[in-house]
């Protein structure tokens, strides 16, 4: 940051140069061309900022400085220069900063080209952006920091979220849909501000009594607050613009919507810091090409990829900034492989860079954060269940922990039977009936995950009821493609199938328990089968990957995943389908196995390695999130609802009496925010199209008009990576899944509003108050938006009191759509 | 004056008789015995229904696509004379006599045939030689699938001919663009692309992406077009304009076009009336239309109404209540009011008429002159039968405890008031003073005392409740939900005050006049709302299949098996060409990214004007297998393979364009050149071979025994039916 910052001067200072515009070499409209490739040879190698993101006579003026004050002239642009000449002197940054302050000495100031200043007031100026910086940081602080400690009860999903730190300080294993990274941090912030990790976390509204909370909820608005300066020095960097920056600022710091995220232990605000700071990294990174290898080139490259591995380690919407900043290196790597001035070892070596800090680096951290999970959890917990047997053999308390069960299955053993589809669970069955015109009305046979007595089933053999535990008879082994039948322990009751529609699975058949202790009929023989094994081999506990097919329907025994009624428990179906395709839901393993009459083996020899506890966790985690579908006639939001402010969420409180917060973006912002991506489009286009017809722009307007397309582009990108995925979903959607591309948003409202104003400007400098009308509309936005927040922040920081729709709340002229509710 | 009479009128004709050679054996390779076998072949059974409904003239509603491909099936039913009569039950039933079998499966089958020339055409256009154009056509002649999907009434063959037909009318556009743009010839393609392409999206919506391609590629072109300061800036405006209008607009109008036809044929009410709301049946003869006959259209104080609530799922139901009252304590523990069950009921029924009351007022009859009801008027409802108030209040409701009970009060002399009083908003109003109207309104009822608002949560009841849906009072939702909205359906105006005679009047059948002023627009956007949004079972098929089985045919389809003999049919494609368009996509896209590279690089391999061909091609036959392909990893309903061959006809086009591109820049030297030709020969030939062998699970003609059943049977997953004797 130092760097860019002290470059920023120099080129603000640069900007004072009078050299004219035209003089800089090629003729413009080819120049305007090439101007979208960065990194092409008709920029000299060290300009690359200016050319992208400076105004012209910005551009010509440090140009100028920099010839003078780096290379020798020889090693300008020729190939052998470029790759003989040693690393430091390429990135000549030093160079060019001392340069820069010195050509600045005698220049003016940015603002005021005419009016030429003294040394002293460049140096306040300085200071004067340090404190601006100071002033933004500040205020979003002021404003999260806030009222912090209210409502004292739990908020929304902090009963999640807050539950899950505790299990991390109490390294108990538990499930969920997001990566580990967000809650590990939470439970760090927990255990470092002395939360002993004992509050339950139940149910939204609990007070946290004399429990602490406040390390976690400060974590939290620490990093949201952290998003304001973070936006401020993106859009400083690629608008080149102070004003820009600061309305952007503006727009973040009072929108109630952010404000309220960042306050309470959600995984939103640390999702978002990560998304912006590897936003924000990337844009320095690519203010750094013109001095490739240098050290903040490193610095800003490597910090990307932390940040890439941040934003994923949190949320998998992390993915979304990973793709852009994958184009946007993608993009970057097609203008360097178009330099010729470029051997193929020069662009190996971006290649390989690019490889290890954004690939290699974040999968590694990546990886690390697993690790960690894995080792922190250690000891049984709820999410068991919802792991493979071998996993769960890992942990401390767990039945399975340091367990020795027989090897090989044998007539007589008691088993537990769990499906190979992850979630699934375990073959269960209990003393209740299919309900009437469901099927036959004979005993459920469901999938539970839990575990129970009624999982148990012995395996016998299909002709004969004798006790195979008797011990004068020799233990005999079932093997591959013998007939079993499958006796449930507690009910007596055979796994039974037969030519009945299953209850909703129509085209399969129904599975139940039939039988008066153990003698039924034909339809309940099961062959059993080991996929990819030789007829005649025994069955490993665990190990075998076994398939249980009908025998006088020849259907396979699977579960397909749907939560049965009420009259079911809401477990899961068990069916018997007639299609002989290989699925994971119609493979099971045997997992608990006793039978005294074998000796045990340790299941020691059966923990997965790594590589494989990774797999696993991912793969319940994706059928986890696929598995959050909205129910019919349930009100879910959706995506369109959300940038129109449609509808916030409550975070705390119903009632008139209650303390209310609700989740609901500062309309003004909000709309702004909309108004300007149609304005952005709309002008962006124009542009666009006057670049195509040739149409030749006046030096002040083409700069502004690169800030709109490269710039404003970016962000505009970000945006739609952020919100146009949500659109294929199938899952449950909240209005929060919006607050990212809410951030990208508010960068392109600042940026946009800036570049305009500032159009306008130009195009009024004939009249007098022309030089205002920049100044007055920044001014009035930021007031705008400043007034706003103050009508509208009690839905952040909590209000009692009537409902908006009662006329003596203070919020009754505030209800502006009849959809807010609060 | 005379002036063009100077010059003699000359016809030249100019035939290609590679077209017309290809055209003939397409024609005979498709319409061969084309009635054969005279039984319902798979998804005919499907098709075959709507079929019927074209005949009959009866409204239905289909899901899975936009109305033309149904119309198209049903012309040519009506050129064959098809009454409609015929029970479309099961694969494999044999067609009566009065199904005209030869025309009904006639279309599809000429567009088959006509994909085989315009295959030939495209290459062509693409710029490439007459062999790799005779090579596409007659790769797409030999194609077993293709073969086996034109000649039955599906429309897969369809949607190809137009995705083709769109595809050559832009090429022959944008040639056409060089020498004469406005010319008569260049408008014709033009407005044929946009034509074509609605016809595409308007037989499935699959076709969408083809159109997307098209645009896509227009777009590109357009945008060259800006950058090209030759032109002056008004030309270029006519360009983008005539563009505009020929590929957004038209296609938009045309595809309207299909729908109005479709409504227009369809006005007769059928099975599927249920799921379209009330004023849509009204508007059908013989349907709601009957029952309304004659209603009044305002709602007034004192009318007999019965309550329709908008979202109709899981089930289109009725505000409803009964004598039984809900139980005093659940199953789970807590308590309930004990007060007179509401519910939502999915029939008609006496005990869903519920009467309008003023809350001043005891009488329950229309004044003379009715006073109608407005929006904002706060409003009683008595149920007709048991002359109970609808009521709400702070008591959990059945089985949504977070919603509020919703009852029928019974006075049980507890500390439990009637809390009956209901406002009226009208949610479709055009101002805050608008009439309640009988269809036309849809309302919501928002409780004075709790601001909880009627609503249909959709959750059957357990016994006590009949399994009829639960009705609950929301408290905590303000936001707009079709479940929470109501419309009346059947309504008149309440004469006796007395409740028997009141109970007579509600028996008898309502009869009064008909509102049938649903525009076209209203009609149309309703009717493609619910096809988009209707839910089809996610039924697991037997023959179904993933995307990734279709890149290398790993699986196949069986179509119909001789109810005697073992001849059958199967969609299954010939394996050779499936293979090597696969491999030739490949080739392009390693060829494509190369060129690429060391283009970047300013090495040129391919001349300037052989690159842009090279492009252009790959962006219509890659871009097209793509677009035709890939989303369908993303979609969640049950696929098939014969969704593949959209994608399939591009990579065929594909092949012949690798190949000449291979032998042309690729091959350095004549031998090479000699030698490469052999091999494509020899392929070329085992593909012909290929076809051959498969030909009698292609056209089903020939029974064969079981060890040659056997030993077509090439890959394990392949599912061939072998009888057991």
């Amino acid at each position: 940051m130092l760097c860019a910052t002290s470059r920023l001067l120099a080129a603000r200072a640069a900007s004072a140069l009078p050299a004219h515009p035209r003089g800089r070499g090629p003729a413009p409209r080819s120049r305007r061309r090439e101007l979208h490739f960065p990194g092409h040879p008709e920029l000299p190698p060290g300009d690359f900022l200016a050319g992208r993101f400076a105004r012209p006579s910005v551009l010509a003026g440090r140009r100028a400085i920099l010839r003078r004050g780096r290379m020798p002239p020889a090693a300008g642009g020729g190939l052998a220069g470029s790759e003989l000449r040693p690393r430091r002197s390429r990135c000549g940054s030093r160079a060019a900063r001392a340069a820069g302050r010195d050509g600045a000495t005698e220049a003016a100031t940015a603002r005021s080209p005419k009016r030429p200043a003294p040394p002293s007031s460049r140096r306040f100026e300085a200071a004067g952006r340090w404190a601006l910086l100071a002033l933004v940081t500040l205020t979003s602080f002021a404003t999260r920091f806030h009222r912090l400690d209210q409502p004292p009860h739990i908020c929304w999903d902090e009963t999640h979220f807050g539950k899950m730190g505790s299990y991390y300080i109490n390294r108990t294993f538990f499930f969920d849909v997001h990566p580990p990274l967000g809650k590990m941090l939470i439970g760090l912030a927990g255990y470092l501000s002395g939360y002993d990790g004992s509050f339950l976390f139940q149910k939204p509204g609990d007070n946290y009594e004399h429990h602490s909370y406040m390390g976690m909820r400060g974590f939290c608005a620490f990093l949201g607050s952290m998003l304001i300066p973070l936006a401020y020095l993106t859009v400083l960097e690629l608008s080149r613009s102070l004003p820009a920056a600061l309305l952007t600022a503006a727009l973040l710091t009072f929108d109630t919507g952010c404000l309220t995220l960042s306050q309470y232990i959600l995984l939103d605000p640390i999702l978002m810091f990560f998304i912006m700071a590897a936003m924000l990294s990337m844009v320095k990174y690519n203010a750094c090409a013109s001095r490739p290898f240098s050290a903040p080139w490193w610095f800003w490259l490597s910090l990307t990829g932390i940040n890439l591995a941040g934003a994923l380690g949190v949320k998998f919407v992390g993915l979304f900034i990973i793709l852009q900043v994958g184009w946007n290196t993608l993009s970057d790597l097609w203008h360097l492989f178009g330099d010729l001035s470029l051997s193929m070892v020069t662009l190996g070596k971006h290649l390989t860079a690019r490889i290890l800090c954004l690939i290699v680096l974040p999968l590694a951290l990546y990886i690390a954060t697993y690790a960690v999970h894995f080792m922190v959890l250690n000891k049984s917990g709820p999410g068991d269940g919802f792991f493979s047997s071998a996993f769960q053999a890992r942990l401390s308390g767990n039945n399975l922990h340091n367990a020795s069960i027989p090897e090989h299955l044998a007539y007589g053993s008691v088993i537990t039977v769990k499906n190979l589809r992850m979630a699934i669970g375990y073959l269960h069955s209990h003393r209740h009936f299919y309900p009437e015109g469901i099927g036959a009305r004979q005993q459920q046979v469901t999938t539970y995950l839990h575990k129970d007595y009624n999982n148990l089933w012995i395996i016998k053999k299909h002709n004969s009821n004798s006790d195979p535990l008797d011990p004068s008879l020799p233990v005999e082994f079932v093997r591959h493609g013998d007939i079993i039948r499958l006796e449930h322990k507690e009910t007596s009751r055979n796994l039974h199938s037969h030519y009945h529609e299953a209850p909703l699975t129509r085209k399969h058949y129904q599975v139940t328990g039939y039988g008066i202790n153990g003698s039924g009929d034909s339809n309940d023989f099961w062959r059993i089968e080991v996929i990819n094994r030789k007829f005649g081999n025994r069955i490993k506990v665990l190990r075998s990957r076994i398939r249980l097919i009908h025998l006088v329907t020849g259907c396979v025994l699977g579960s397909s995943g749907k939560v049965l009624p009420k009259w079911g428990w809401e477990q899961l179906e068990v069916t018997c389908t007639p299609y002989l395709k290989e699925t994971l839901s119609s493979i099971w393993n045997v997992e608990d196995h006793i039978n005294p009459k074998l000796p045990n083996i340790s299941l020691e020899v059966l923990q997965p390695s790594f590589p494989e506890i990774m797999l696993e966790s991912h793969m319940v985690m994706i059928r986890g999130n696929n598995g959050l579908k909205p129910k019919d006639n349930e009100f879910t939001s959706k995506p369109w609802h959300w940038p129109i402010n449609f509808q916030g969420l409550r975070f705390s409180g119903v009632n008139d009496t209650d303390f209310r917060v609700y989740l609901l973006g500062n309309p003004v912002v909000w709309w702004l925010n909309l108004l300007s991506i149609a304005l952005y489009v709309l002008s962006a286009s124009v542009f666009a199209v006057a670049v195509q017809r040739g149409a030749c722009l006046p030096a002040e307007v083409e700069g502004l008009s690169q800030v709109l397309l490269r710039g404003g582009g970016q962000l505009l990108f970000g945006w739609m990576m952020h919100y146009f995925p949500f659109f294929l979903m199938g899952r449950v959607l909240y209005f929060h899944h919006y607050f990212p591309a809410m951030l990208f948003s508010s960068m392109l409202t600042g940026l946009l509003w800036d570049t305009l104003l500032q159009l306008c400007a130009w195009s009024l400098a004939s009249y007098p108050l022309a030089r205002c009308v920049h100044a007055l509309g920044i001014l009035s936005l930021l007031l705008g938006t400043a007034y706003s927040f103050y009508l509208f922040h009690p839905l952040a920081y909590g209000m009692v009191g009537p409902l908006a729709q009662d006329p003596r709340s203070p919020m009754a002229g505030l209800r502006w759509l009849e959809s807010w509710d609060f | 004056m005379l002036g063009f009479l100077q010059h003699p009128v000359v016809v030249t004709a100019e035939v290609n008789l590679n077209m017309v050679a290809l055209t003939a054996v397409g024609l005979l390779s498709r319409l061969w015995q084309l009635a054969y076998p005279r039984a319902v072949v798979f998804d005919e059974v499907y098709y075959g229904q709507y079929i019927s409904f074209y005949m009959k003239r009866i409204f239905f509603l289909d899901g899975s696509g936009p109305p033309f491909g149904h119309m198209l099936l049903a012309l040519g039913g009506y050129l064959g004379g098809f009454d409609g009569n015929f029970l479309w039950n099961r694969i494999g039933a044999e067609y009566s006599s009065n199904v005209p079998v030869w025309s009904l499966r006639l279309l599809p089958a000429l567009s088959g045939a006509l994909s085989v020339p315009m295959a030939y055409e495209i290459v062509w256009e693409l710029g490439f030689s007459h062999c790799a154009a005779t090579g596409a056509a007659l790769l797409m002649l030999i194609e077993n699938a293709l073969i086996t999907q034109s000649r039955l009434m599906l429309l897969e063959s369809v949607l190809i001919f137009f995705n083709l037909l769109a595809v050559l009318s832009y090429l022959k556009f944008s040639n056409s663009q060089k020498h004469g743009p406005f010319s008569p010839r260049w408008w014709f393609w033009l407005v044929l692309t946009g034509v074509a392409c609605s016809c595409a999206v308007g037989i499935k919506y699959v076709g969408v992406f083809t159109y997307l391609l098209v645009l896509g590629v227009a777009a590109v072109h357009a945008w060259h077009l800006i950058g090209d300061q030759t032109l002056s800036n008004v030309r270029v405006l006519c360009h983008l304009l005539a563009r505009a209008v020929a590929l957004v607009v038209l296609p938009a109008l045309v595809y309207l076009l299909f729908f109005y036809i479709h409504l227009l044929l369809l006005y007769r009410s059928g099975p599927h009336d249920q799921i379209m709301s009330s004023a849509f049946q009204a508007s059908l003869e013989g349907g709601l239309a009957r029952v309304t006959q004659g209603q009044p259209l305002e709602v007034a104080f004192g009318s007999q109404i019965t309550l329709k609530n908008i979202f109709g799922q899981p089930v289109p139901c009725w505000l409803h209540s009964h004598q039984s009252t809900y139980p005093m304590i659940y199953e789970n523990g807590r308590g309930s009011s004990h007060q007179q069950q509401v519910t939502c009921y999915p029939f008609k029924d006496v005990n869903n008429w519920w009467i309008v009351k003023d809350p001043g007022r005891h009488q329950l009859v229309v004044n003379n002159p009715p006073r109608p009801v407005r929006h904002g008027d706060v409003v009683q409802l008595v149920h007709g039968m048991t002359t109970r108030l609808l009521n709400t209040h702070d008591v959990a409701a059945p089985l949504s405890p977070h919603a509020q009970e919703v009852s029928c009060y019974v006075d049980y002399n507890i500390s439990m008031p009637p809390q009956s009083l209901w406002r009226l908003e009208i949610v479709n109003r055009e101002s805050d003073t608008d009439v309640w109207k009988t269809i036309l309104s849809e309302v919501r009822f928002v409780h004075v005392n709790t601001s909880a608002i009627l609503k249909l949560s959709g959750v059957p009841l357990p016994d006590w409740g009949f399994r009829q849906l639960e009705v609950v009072g929301e408290k905590l939702f303000w936001g707009h939900h079709e479940s929470t909205v109501w419309n009346v359906e059947e309504h008149r105006y309440g004469r006796s005050q007395e409740q028997k005679e009141r109970e007579l009047e509600l028996h008898s059948p309502t009869q009064m006049d008909i509102s049938r002023n649903l525009t076209f627009m209203a009609r149309f956007s309703e009717l493609q709302w619910r096809m988009l949004t209707v839910r089809s079972d996610d039924s697991e098929h037997k023959y179904s299949s993933t995307p990734l089985d279709w890149v290398m045919l790993d699986t196949n389809i069986a179509y119909w098996l001789h109810p005697r003999t073992s001849a059958q049919i199967h969609l299954l494609g010939n394996i050779v060409i499936w293979a090597s368009a696969s491999l030739a996509t490949l080739v392009y896209a390693l060829l494509f990214v190369w060129y690429l590279l060391r283009r970047r690089r300013r090495v040129c391999d391919l001349p300037e004007d052989r690159w842009l061909r090279w492009v252009l091609a790959g962006a219509v036959c890659a871009g097209g297998w793509a677009v035709n392909y890939l989303p369908f990893f993303l979609m969640e309903k049950t696929l098939f393979l014969y969704h593949y061959l959209p994608a399939l006809t591009f990579q065929i086009l594909l092949l012949p364009v690798v190949l000449e591109h291979v032998s042309d820049h690729l091959c350095r030297s004549q031998l090479q050149r000699s030698l490469f030709t052999a091999l494509v020969m020899a392929w070329f030939t085992s593909a012909c071979h290929v076809s051959n062998m498969l030909r009698p699970l292609t056209y089903g003609d020939r029974s064969l025994s079981p060890s040659e059943l056997k030993a077509l049977r090439w890959k394990d997953s392949w599912d061939i039916l072998i009888r057991k004797y």
